[in-house]
């Protein structure tokens, strides 16, 4: 179990070393937010394969997005995709959980811890932000901001934006930054099968089992910037896709990036899954990008 | 003067500008000017810029950002990158204390040098050092370069953890750790600067281009805690 305090994440610091971690599936963390009136970069909880139990002291529109799990308020089972009223003192419980490995909990008003170099993303390597730089723990309390409105939010459920990988997912990449460092056949290999995300991975990175890639030029380059999305390969020629609190540069050939669209979908898998690449354009990059800000922004409108 | 440069994407939200692949000074303020020019010119969409040893990557929102106009722009700025001149800047000065439990790896440097200690510590603290980048961790910044006498790499197998403000030396780079994690580098002493404490009104000690220099103390100095 690991949940921990995320916002929009950390950005305009990558020159001083700051990561930016944040959301691993962004789009569900931005849609629990619209749904309860929050704004886009409000911070909220991410839970990781196993869920807490929360009490809230006060009354709060509460909305999950992301993986699904048994949602029970009081025992009673509450939707994903849909904001709820909570009354104070009352207690939701993640039960089991269905598909996907991560859900996103938005409190109307936001969670309020103190932002660190400003923002509230917990990133753990760090130890910065969230509650101490930690993940958090039985009988923490957080405090929370101001609702902007408790009542007149609540609706029927939304349909999910990001499609929930069951334990397999296939995700679009772009070439580059540095095909050159492979050899010329290493892209349709990193194509022709199945990756396993190895057990050692984590929110920094997922380290993949499969075909390995072939290096022209050796496993080496100057150290330079690592994105969101990334596969850097090492000597071994096994990929690691970079995930949100991945550093901010690394010293390893990148062979190819996932589309920005892919990555929540991406990040809703875990140890054990397998992920499938698949080369595409940029103007299918874009085209996917365009079509999930457009579900985003029709449910931002409709809760606005 | 032209510049050897390219632009590439790193998948569709980020494009790098590279110029030449050596870890070089002049090549790194060239680098550092182009990234400073990039971010003065406050492009919308733009949210990070962020230079490394030889490379700019810009990090944007590709929904919200002309991507052409981010192109053109990022193709004049390493075009015309001209490295501001920083004659005035006096460097920063760490004071460290070399060797000993501090410094645990100092004997092992001297014998790849085949030097006393004291020439190492000599040889470490009487080097402008340039900040090339900062990555790793918060507030890391690679410091080169190290004299190649002294020029020892990293360990086989990293230490599980290494404390705050430690020095190390890995190849020609030297730095500080900014904060207790793991890490390979061979360490021949310890300062009490912090490289970054997000409590201070700056965060950082350190930005890229920056100059650094060490000098010695003894342990008694040392102990007595001023962190600067």
């Amino acid at each position: 179990m690991l949940t921990t305090v995320q916002d929009s994440g950390r950005w305009g610091l990558q020159a001083r070393g700051v990561p930016v971690g944040g959301p691993m599936d962004g789009v569900s963390h931005r849609l629990a937010n619209a749904l309860v009136r929050n704004p886009p970069t409000a911070a909220g909880l991410e839970i990781t394969l196993l869920g807490p139990e929360l009490e809230f002291d006060d009354e709060r529109v509460v909305a999950v997005a992301g993986a699904q799990f048994d949602l029970l308020l009081d025992g009673r089972t509450m939707p994903s995709n849909a904001p709820f009223i909570v009354s104070a003192g009352a207690r939701l419980r993640f039960g089991a959980r269905r598909i996907g490995s991560r859900a996103y909990i938005a409190i109307s008003g936001g969670i309020a811890v103190p932002p660190t170099l400003g923002s509230r993303a917990t990133h753990l390597i760090s130890a910065m932000g969230g509650v101490g730089g930690r993940a958090l723990a039985a009988g923490d309390v957080l405090p929370l901001g101001e609702p902007t409105d408790v009542y007149g939010s609540v609706s029927m459920p939304q349909a999910a934006i990001v499609p929930l990988p069951d334990r397999h997912a296939r995700v679009r990449v772009l070439p580059g930054p540095q095909t050159e460092y492979f050899s010329t056949d290493a892209l349709d290999v990193l194509q022709s099968a199945t990756y396993v995300i190895a057990p050692n991975s984590d929110r920094m990175g997922f380290r993949l089992e499969g075909p390995p890639l072939a290096h022209s030029r050796g496993a080496d380059i100057i150290s330079d910037a690592t994105p969101l999305g990334v596969l850097q390969v090492p000597a071994s020629g096994q990929p690691i896709l970079l995930m949100a609190d991945r550093q901010t540069a690394g010293g390893y050939p990148k062979i190819a990036t996932v589309i920005s669209a892919d990555i929540p979908v991406a990040g809703q898998l875990g140890p054990g899954d397998t992920i499938a690449f698949v080369v595409c354009t940029m103007r299918d990059a874009i085209a996917a990008l365009i079509a999930q800000e457009r579900a985003l922004m029709a449910v931002e409108a409709r809760h606005a | 003067m032209s510049t050897a440069y390219r632009i590439v994407p790193a998948g569709d939200s980020a494009l790098v500008v590279e110029f030449e692949e050596r870890i070089d000074p002049a090549v790194n303020a060239k680098t550092i000017a182009c990234a400073e020019a990039i971010q003065a010119a406050a492009i919308a969409g733009v949210r990070d810029v962020v230079p490394t040893y030889r490379s700019v990557a810009v990090y944007f929102d590709p929904l919200r950002t002309d991507t052409d106009a981010l192109l053109e722009r990022i193709a004049h700025d390493a075009e015309t990158a001209v490295p501001a001149a920083r004659a005035a800047q006096a460097p920063i000065r760490i004071p460290v204390c070399y060797g000993g439990d501090l410094g645990p790896d100092l004997p092992q440097v001297a014998a790849f040098a085949d030097l006393p200690e004291d020439d190492v510590i000599r040889l470490h603290s009487s080097a402008t050092y340039r900040v090339f980048m900062l990555g790793f961790v918060p507030g890391f910044a690679y410091l080169g370069l190290v004299d190649q006498r002294i020029a020892m790499p990293r360990h086989a197998t990293p230490r599980v953890r290494v404390p705050l403000g430690s020095v190390g030396i890995a190849g020609v780079q030297t730095g500080i750790y900014p904060a207790e994690t793991p890490g390979g580098w061979q360490l021949i002493g310890r300062t009490r600067v912090r490289p970054f404490d997000p409590s201070r009104a700056e965060p950082f000690l350190m930005k890229a281009g920056d100059a650094v220099e060490f000098y010695a103390i003894d342990r008694a100095e040392y102990d007595r805690g001023a962190s600067t």
